[in-house]
């Protein structure tokens, strides 16, 4: 394998994760953490200025970059995030020292994994990929060691394993699918082979491959009913892992998705992937949207909020055609950016206030204004009102589906007004108010929150042409 | 693929189905380890015979996998790990043994209607494994479901990937990338899941969910 930049994005973190687990000191660690991830977004950026040639292994196209830039960006943010609020679990000792040098070296995993997912080229590396990113998830979620901690660990591994079984036994059809028609060995399980001969694959094989890889990896993207893992792991882990979690994760499994949606849609026999999808995001989208009114827990409230804008994108992933897939591509980008900026300020203002529960937080803005305006933008943003990138993208989605299944949408709009309905009910009780809980001063990094938050506004108003091309562009490809 | 070649591969495919329906009313651990061990042994040994019958050399080494790993250090470990916690009673289920069965029978029966109806144009070979590994994954999901014990839950988990290796296998010309991804995910996965169960064993002086269930849900 030649060193290009499709290369770089994986080796970088790769040999990173070996450095960081070899050297001691949570505070130079921290650093190199942050510089590493700085590197990978470089490496990343620079694909858009020469693009390496995909081999049989690695892939580089339209769709995959627009993915790898994002996941590349927001764990850069996130570790600037995650530097400042590890320094302070280790000051109030709920983290051990020894457990950051794992800590940090499992961060770098994660980035090398989701890497190697969005740019293999083969359907069997590619699950390989997203199982070892679960499984790395896994292992940071329990870094606590509560009982909390643990349950909420073992429920993720054990449900994010049959997730992960399902999925293998979907590209095992898929394989099955293709060997008649390509032939047997490697190239049956290339995507840039597949795409070229989808139309001559067996459908039925195809049809029950979809299944499988829709229950597989929409465990992993959190769809209602499979969800049951997220907000227990966005919970009780880490708060940049649950940046991470929702803001990335959740998009890579659903790129995979997205990747054998684009097969399907090639084979004129076989089922439309897309009516499956709008009912699994429908679904997820109301459900999500009810639960958010009984959370108690600031974090898990965030979660089910990640499981209802899922659901959002997925709908609009399987309403299709070209502009409700730059809708659903331009709401995944917001959501990713808004939500991981929440979870920094819900980071501090947990740290600040030492609990998570919300009946012991109260008036934030008030006591730290910084840290509760922020989260005040940052709850407008994702509850989708204007000027903000989510209403716009929300918008996008309703305006570009609403002539072809009217019924449909307005569930989906229900789903949102009730969402909206429930944030503001507990934003209102978080942020204004009689002042509740510890008022010391906040030892808190603003800048990742901050700059996410702006590039929400920005793209609320204005989205840079050349950035609306390459979006429709991979809208097009995406069928 | 003809006469005893086939026939020989379909008694061994089918003999896993078998077993994973004795494994659903395994009531003790160690027995159900036990149980556990033969599975992964006719794994084995039908990993082997596709080899043989497909003349693909490179399967032997999954089929030594399933052999060395599966057979004989996973419940060698399992064993420690079960004496070391004395948990050798008896293992409870929120569905009784009757009912579990007969969900078993649906369940297989979904297996082989779904997997033959679609595979019509398959190599009668390659048709019956995939329906047969089906049936394997569908009855670890089963077991994984209906037990409360984290030992049991992990085994389940255990067949379930023993019935994607016979689909992998069975599916001819597969590369090798996917049977030492599988292999190597057990290996990661049982690492993770020892590591797991010793923290378990830390914290609550029990590797019964139930007691894990107490800590569910909203904090308040």
């Amino acid at each position: 394998m030649n060193i290009d930049a499709l290369s770089g994005v994986l080796l970088i973190p790769g040999l990173s994760a070996c450095l960081l687990a070899a050297l001691p000191g949570y505070r130079l660690t921290s650093r190199l953490n942050v510089l590493a991830t700085l590197l990978t977004l470089l490496t990343a950026l620079s694909l858009f200025v020469v693009e390496p040639q995909s081999g049989a292994y690695l892939l580089v196209d339209d769709l995959n970059k627009v993915f790898i830039v994002l996941t590349t960006f927001v764990a850069f943010t996130t570790s600037a995030f995650s530097a400042s609020y590890i320094s302070h679990e280790i000051e109030i000792g709920r983290l051990k020292p020894g457990y950051v040098r794992f800590y940090h070296a499992m961060y770098q995993v994660l980035m090398f994994a989701m890497n190697l997912a969005l740019v293999a080229n083969n359907i069997g590396l590619m699950w390989v990929a997203i199982e070892i990113a679960t499984l790395t998830t896994v292992l940071m979620v329990g870094i606590y060691r509560t009982h909390e901690a643990l349950e909420a660990a073992w429920k993720y591994f054990i449900l994010g394993s049959v997730g992960i079984a399902l999925a293998l036994f979907g590209t095992i059809l898929v394989y099955m699918a293709a060997r008649p028609v390509i032939g047997e060995g490697v190239d049956a399980m290339v995507w840039s082979v597949l795409v070229t001969q989808a139309a001559k694959f067996d459908p039925a094989l195809l049809n029950v491959a979809f299944v499988f890889l829709l229950l597989g990896y929409g465990t992993k993207v959190g769809l209602a009913p499979l969800h049951a893992w997220l907000p227990d792991a966005h919970a009780e882990g880490p708060t940049p892992i649950s940046a991470v979690l929702s803001g990335l994760l959740l998009n890579v499994a659903l790129y995979a998705l997205l990747r054998f949606k684009m097969l399907l849609a090639l084979n004129p026999a076989a089922i439309a992937p897309g009516p499956l999808m709008v009912t699994m995001g429908l679904i997820s989208c109301v459900f999500a949207a009810f639960m958010l009114y009984k959370r108690r827990d600031i974090k898990r409230m965030f979660a089910y909020s990640s499981i209802e804008h899922m659901g959002i994108i997925v709908f609009a992933f399987g309403m299709g055609g070209p502009l409700a897939n730059f809708a659903g591509l331009l709401h995944m980008t917001m959501h990713s950016l808004t939500k991981s900026a929440i979870f920094f300020a819900v980071g501090h203002i947990a740290q600040v206030k030492g609990t998570q529960k919300i009946a012991d937080m109260g008036g934030l803005t008030v006591t730290h204004p910084v840290l509760g305006w922020g989260l005040v933008l940052g709850v407008v943003a994702i509850a989708g009102l204007p000027p903000l990138g989510i209403f716009m993208s929300e918008f996008l989605v309703v305006s570009s589906t609403f002539s072809r299944e009217p019924w449909l949408v307005m569930i989906l709009v229900f789903g949102i007004l009730v969402a909206l309905g429930g944030l503001f009910l507990r934003l209102n009780t978080i942020a204004f108010g009689e002042p509740r809980g510890s008022t010391a001063p906040a030892e808190a990094s603003y800048v990742p929150m901050f700059a996410h938050l702006a590039i929400v506004f920005m793209a609320g108003i204005y989205l840079p042409p050349p950035l609306v091309t390459g979006f429709q562009n991979v809208a097009r490809l995406l069928g | 693929m003809h006469g005893l070649t086939f026939d020989i591969a379909h008694m061994l495919a089918g003999s896993l189905v078998v077993i994973s329906f004795v494994q659903l009313y395994q009531d003790r651990l160690s027995a159900l380890i036990n149980v556990f061990a033969v599975h992964a042994l006719v794994l084995a040994l039908s990993v082997a015979w596709q080899a043989f019958a497909q003349t693909a050399p490179h399967l032997y080494i999954t089929a030594a996998i399933a052999l060395v790993f599966k057979a004989i250090i996973i419940p060698v470990a399992l064993r420690r790990i079960i004496v070391r916690l004395g948990i050798h009673r008896e293992i409870e289920t929120v569905v009784g043994v009757g009912p579990a069965m007969l969900l078993g029978i649906g369940l297989v029966a979904l297996a082989m209607v779904v997997m033959l109806r679609v595979t019509a144009d398959a190599d009668p070979l390659a048709r019956e494994d995939l329906a047969f590994a089906l049936s394997v994954v569908l009855l670890g999901l089963l077991m994984m479901v209906t037990r409360r014990n984290a030992v049991s839950q992990v085994i389940g988990f255990m067949s379930l990937e023993n019935g994607l290796v016979l689909a992998a296998t069975g599916a001819k010309g597969m590369p090798l990338v996917v049977e030492i991804s599988v292999a190597f995910s057990v290996l990661i996965a049982f690492i993770v899941i020892g590591i797991f169960l010793f923290r378990i064993r830390e914290r609550f002086d029990t590797v019964d969910m139930q007691a894990l269930d107490k800590f569910r849900g909203e904090r308040r």
